[in-house]
């Protein structure tokens, strides 16, 4: 065995993929997760550890697997984790765990995540029970939004004897992980539904279809539903449009529309009622990870799809591994491209996009280096249909129903870095609420430490 | 699941249900709307809000079957339940915010058009709690398509019913009628709030524009989430865009692009129509590849 080579892990055909919603990366088997294992050096300083938003011990869970002990080391992860199936599948781990795994000096550093996969898969398959909670305290905590922040939060608070209801204004938990993630990273049934289960079964209540800002407020919670404290984690769902002429054209759609329609909505599926339109030749606009669900969507619905970016590929946001297997499939990457205007038929429907072609400049105050257009560069890209992957904003509708809960000018809640605390008492928020879009993970650790710190508030506030 | 308490045919296709909701029914204000889901599979189908009970817990909702959705729900009976029914959505009338005293000086005539009489009815009323009696002029195809005259004669000042084929009341259009009051009658008015169907708005705005009456329209546009996340609602607004869930759906008439918002509302046609075929005669009109039903598809409400 080469300790600096990763074990090869199964994925599904590319030309076959293409053409299916089911998962494209199938993970380890027990002797293959065994072997990735053993080429952990179980650092004395982890270096793993200190780059996990949740901080999962992860020399030992994979000491653990090593040993085909899985049961031990999903009780490990769970100390820190309650959706270790979700984060094993999407958290860009080159840049957290895996990012400063020694065997990366030389080599191929562990996979963590896809180890992280397997045990959580493992567990799921052999109905192992991990929800051991602490007595009931008798306090009511109530969580906004169902997301990985709300998930998280709620869990932990769950296991410490909290009785905790999470408020979702969709008809399905889950946030992200159902609306934005497709099937073919992420399966809904299988790992997101019993991930979300395994939080019901530490006593969480999930009452969906209540909009918190609309169907009631959150100072109702506290006067007339008994709460003691809050959690807002209600992400950042509100998308962005470029504001170019022509952007209101049939065809054009958001991709939380497109996304939302196909996951969520399952419009993907025979018999489910929602309509979806895929035309022959689609442009997804933006470098993201939702750009690369978005497009990579659309290929599976027919479509020959362009990922259309204002930088170089160098500077795509996107995961590595996503923006790969983007490729294999088959996506064809504008680059150095920014649309400056939508075309329509005579109908109202998309005919075309006029983009113009651009050049990179001196690095900007974040480092990266500033997209320039190349005068006189117009040209027409032949599409029919467009998706806007420009990134989201937090929903005003909660700050804005909340009194006295501080934003920022990205309508971002104001909320302290360690502990989520607002400017509202017991009021705590953490997630894309208040960081703007970002990672799940970055969710999960925010949801944890709030859990932390609202214990630790409601615990003073017995005492006193 | 939120049960169906009372179902009643209110005409030819035009449904009334009383639904227990109880969270809905204590927040719901005039010019809301909410959205149910009839089961797993089912879409998310908008619906404006056209009463509510908050003793009682329920919330009334009027739909006319259009689509294969809408049939669907036709088919459910008393304690059926929708799986999903989500609200209040949508900011309230501005006249809820709005001083009494100034709205009671206030002259204001409602236009309702068709099933858009439902959701103009909670506005009326709400005004006749408060001592205030607004005109309203409600317009349908035939007297047998006329819905809940005995419920707005009870609540309204002077209520005009206009058909297009003459059966009931005034012969003709809406806008034909609301210019008559005007111009014939000598009927003043400060304010006109017109629901119905997007080209009914389209003609009473441009009409109440000549005019110089300010007018209020309420937007149906088609939607997925209803929270303000897909902006698949988005409609121009005096050269602005605008998601009708959130900042509407009542928005100033005389400033919508009402062609920009009937060529959306279209977008998802043939897809619907080809749904309505599947379910009544099988799966014989499914052709993949033909590449004709390509351009146009359906949308919800």
């Amino acid at each position: 065995m080469d300790r600096f080579k990763r074990t090869p892990i199964t994925e599904q055909d590319p030309k076959v993929r293409v053409t299916n919603f089911d998962e494209v990366c199938l993970g380890y088997s027990e002797e293959e997760a065994k072997q990735e294992a053993a080429r952990c050096l179980n650092c004395k300083k982890p270096l793993c550890v200190t780059q996990c938003p949740v901080t999962i011990n992860i020399p030992s869970f994979i000491q653990y697997v090593k040993e085909g002990e899985f049961e031990k080391a999903a009780r490990i992860i769970a100390q820190s984790s309650a959706l270790p199936a979700v984060c094993g599948r999407v958290c860009p781990q080159e840049i957290q765990c895996e990012g400063k795994c020694v065997l990366g000096v030389k080599g191929e550093a562990v996979a963590i995540g896809k180890l992280e996969r397997f045990v959580a898969d493992w567990t799921r398959e052999h109905n192992i029970d991990l929800s051991e909670t602490m007595e009931k305290n008798g306090k009511k905590v109530a969580v906004i939004g169902s997301g990985p922040a709300g998930l998280t939060c709620a869990g932990d608070l769950a296991k410490l004897g909290y009785e905790v209801t999470i408020f979702e204004a969709l008809h399905e938990p889950g946030g992200v992980l159902v609306y934005g993630i497709p099937e073919f990273r992420l399966p809904k049934e299988t790992v997101v539904k019993h991930e979300i289960e395994n939080v019901k079964k530490l006593g969480v209540k999930i009452e969906t279809n209540v909009i918190v800002g609309r169907t009631i407020t959150v100072d109702q919670l506290f006067e007339e539903e008994g709460f003691d404290a809050v959690f807002i984690g209600s992400g950042a769902g509100l998308p962005k449009f470029m504001g170019i002429p022509g952007e209101n054209s049939n065809g054009v759609q958001s991709a939380n529309e497109f996304l939302t329609r196909n996951n969520l909505m399952k419009a993907f599926k025979e018999g489910y009622s929602t309509p979806i339109r895929v035309g022959k030749k689609v442009a997804v606009v933006g470098g993201g990870n939702v750009a690369m669900d978005a497009a990579r969507t659309a290929a599976r619905l027919g479509a020959e799809v362009h990922v259309v970016y204002r930088r170089s590929e160098a500077e795509l946001p996107a995961r590595m591994e996503e923006v790969h297997h983007a490729k294999e499939e088959g996506i064809i990457f504008d680059v150095l491209t920014n649309p400056i205007e939508i075309l329509a038929d005579e109908n109202g429907w998309v005919k075309g996009m006029k983009c113009i072609r651009m050049m990179l400049g001196e690095p900007d105050a974040s480092g990266r280096r500033k997209p320039i257009e190349i005068p006189d560069s117009e040209f027409i890209m032949d599409v029919d249909t467009v998706i806007m992957s420009l990134g989201t904003s937090p929903n005003p509708l909660i700050s804005s129903t909340t009194k006295g809960l501080q934003t920022n000018k990205h309508r971002c809640i104001v909320a302290q870095e360690e502990t989520g605390a607002t400017s509202r008492e017991g009021v705590y928020a953490g997630g894309d609420a208040v960081t703007g879009a970002a990672t799940v993970i970055l969710a999960m650790g925010a949801g944890k430490k709030a859990a932390k710190a609202i214990d630790e508030y409601l615990s003073n506030k017995i005492n006193n | 699941m939120y049960k169906i308490v009372k179902k009643r045919l209110l005409a030819p296709q035009i449904y009334l249900m009383d639904v227990l909701a109880p969270r809905v029914a204590r927040s719901a204000n005039p010019g809301q709307f909410l959205i149910v889901k009839i089961d797993e599979k089912g879409e998310r189908i908008p619906l404006t809000i056209c009463d509510y009970d908050r003793e009682r817990g329920t919330v009334t909702i009027v739909f006319q079957t259009l689509g294969s959705s809408t049939q669907q729900m036709a088919k459910l009976e008393e304690g059926d339940a929708f799986a999903d029914f989500v609200g209040p959505l949508g900011q309230p009338s501005e006249m809820v915010h709005e001083d009494i005293e100034e709205l009671k000086v206030k002259r204001i005539l409602f236009v309702a058009g068709g099933v858009g009489t439902a959701p103009v009815y909670p506005q009326v009323k709400w005004l006749h709690e408060k001592g205030i009696a607004a005109d309203v002029i409600i317009g349908t195809k035939t007297k047998e398509t006329l819905i809940m005259e005995e419920e707005m004669k009870a609540v309204a000042g002077n209520l005009y019913i206009a058909t297009d084929d003459g059966s009931y009341g005034y012969k003709g259009l809406v806008t034909n009628l609301l210019k008559d009051l005007v111009e014939e009658k000598d009927k003043r008015y400060d304010l006109v709030v017109a629901i119905g169907p997007m080209i009914m708005m389209k003609f009473v705005a441009a009409l109440t524009k000549d005019l110089g009456i300010p007018t209020i329209v309420s937007l149906n546009p088609i939607m997925v989430d209803g929270t303000g996340m897909c902006g698949a609602c988005r409609v121009t607004v005096g050269n602005e865009v605008k998601f009708a869930c959130v900042d509407g759906p009542e928005f100033d008439g005389h400033l919508v692009n009402f062609d920009e918002a009937m060529r959306r509302q279209a977008m998802y046609k043939t897809e619907e129509g080809r749904k309505i075929l599947k379910a009544e005669e099988g799966d014989t009109h499914h052709r993949k590849g033909c590449g004709c039903h390509e351009n146009n598809e359906g949308g919800a409400r």
